[in-house]
């Protein structure tokens, strides 16, 4: 378990990362936290002959919070995220999806950018992106550009960034006040990659039907992704635990998943269904000003 | 590479290659063989030490990535004169260790934790040492240990 050699540079800007990517056309690899490209290379799942260390350079690790969204850079780290009290309103679910994020130590280095760039089908970050239809914004030597989160993981471990191409911030739209959400996942212990797991949220109109309903899975299939025929389902309608039964089966009928040696494909069928009827009666019952901060938890 | 950083209070300079572990440069080429290794991808904890005030894992990290860095190992965490910190005499006292292999991960990942949260309750310290594997004790004793010595922490930060 000891990593194949390589070079490694810590430019001070994103110019000269960029430039370094360019360069090495492929054979390099940036690295954030480094808590999943340093054990995909010591299983030699991945052998890039120099790293470009990004902690050098200034102005990637902020969370900017404004009027049309919270600003994440790319270098932000989850115990930043885990610390920023403010995201208790301005993205709430965000803090609870990172809350699920591996361990105490990993969230100290891990970064959010890290972890979209790492593509893992059973990460959380890829899935509240795609959930929440935030944007990536990425730079490379030609050029920036914003890509959707839906356009972003095309495959396992795979996104749609160019060799020379680098994360510098993920936006996700602005939080609506009395947006009803929940964030669940399964694992057989805690900290471990997820079985399973359902990110949504809702809206209410006067009646109390839910409307703009976003639900993603994650941790069943190649990709995280949306359960298209449950939004549809649950537009329209008042959620309580009969609806939420229902809208669980359906989710159980339509998700993808696959089997391997962690879980049977209908074992992890079951469970999304499973996890998004708790969800769904969680984001129904919970009161706004019951969410607490997620210090102590 | 050249790199230097603080370990346990005292300078160091060394040079090393750009592959080499955090884990592995304390261990083989600064001799602090309390860091255990055990899994090298990130998964038991062990190997946890202290990185700027926070707990990392030291397999995770690469030696160079630490360079300027102010380092503790659990060979730093007593005083100079006396064997044990209060954390250790709490984990001696509740016989928080058995065969002693995680033992100094936990030490290190709750040193951080009180000096950061002195007063983490049971619950918040179970969930930061979910991420430390131990095989022998079941952790009650473990929990025991750290929430005691919380009150040292909350002590220091008063005086």
């Amino acid at each position: 378990m000891k990593l194949p050699p390589f070079e490694y540079a810590s430019p001070g800007t994103l110019q000269e990362a960029t430039a370094l990517l360019a360069k090495h056309n492929g054979e390099a690899r940036p690295i954030a936290g480094g808590q999943s490209l340093l054990p995909l290379m010591a299983y030699r799942l991945a052998a890039p002959s120099l790293l470009i260390d990004l902690a050098k350079i200034e102005g990637l690790n902020r969370i900017e919070i404004g009027e049309d969204g919270v600003q994440v850079g790319a270098m932000t780290r989850w115990c930043q995220i885990e610390a920023e009290e403010t995201l208790t309103h301005a993205h709430p679910l965000m803090r609870e999806a990172v809350r699920n994020i591996a361990h105490y130590q990993i969230r100290n280095r891990g970064t959010i950018g890290g972890s979209l760039a790492h593509a893992d089908p059973a990460a959380e970050m890829p899935a509240l992106a795609i959930t929440c239809d935030a944007e990536i914004y990425v730079t490379g030597a030609r050029g920036s550009r914003v890509v959707a989160a839906k356009n972003f993981v095309v495959a396992p471990l795979e996104t749609s960034l160019k060799p020379d191409e680098l994360i510098t911030s993920i936006r996700f739209p602005r939080w609506q006040p009395h947006r009803r959400w929940a964030f669940l996942e399964f694992s057989k212990r805690r900290g471990d990659f997820a079985l399973g797991g359902v990110a949504l949220h809702f809206e209410e109109d006067a009646q109390g039907h839910a409307t703009a309903v976003h639900v993603g899975v994650f941790g069943t299939g190649e990709t995280p992704g949306r359960l298209a025929a449950v939004e549809d389902f649950v537009t329209g309608k008042k959620v309580d635990a009969a609806l939420a039964h229902a809208a669980g089966r359906m989710a159980r009928a339509n998700v993808q998943a696959a089997s391997d040696m962690h879980a049977s494909e209908e074992y992890r069928k079951a469970l999304i269904g499973t996890l998004l009827e708790r969800a769904l009666i969680e984001a129904a019952t919970r009161r706004t000003e019951e969410w607490k901060s997620c210090k102590s938890a | 590479m050249q790199i230097r950083m603080r370990l346990n209070q005292e300078q160091v300079e060394l040079d090393v290659q750009p592959r080499v572990t955090l884990a592995d440069c304390l261990r083989h080429q600064l001799g602090k063989t309390g860091t255990h290794l055990a899994c090298e991808h990130g998964v038991c904890g062990a190997c946890t030490v202290i990185v700027n005030g926070q707990a990392v894992r030291s397999c995770l990290m690469l030696a160079v990535q630490a360079a300027d860095a102010e380092v503790t190992t659990v060979e730093g965490l007593a005083a100079d004169d006396a064997p044990f910190s209060p954390l250790q005499a709490a984990f001696r006292k509740h016989n928080a260790l058995q065969c002693g292999f995680c033992t100094s991960g936990m030490l290190t990942t709750a040193h951080a934790l009180l000096t950061a949260e002195p007063d983490a309750d049971r619950d918040r310290i179970r969930s930061v040492i979910a991420g430390n594997l131990c095989r022998c004790t079941g952790y009650v004793s473990i929990v025991d240990a750290i929430y005691e010595a919380g009150e040292a922490y909350r002590v220091g930060e008063r005086s």
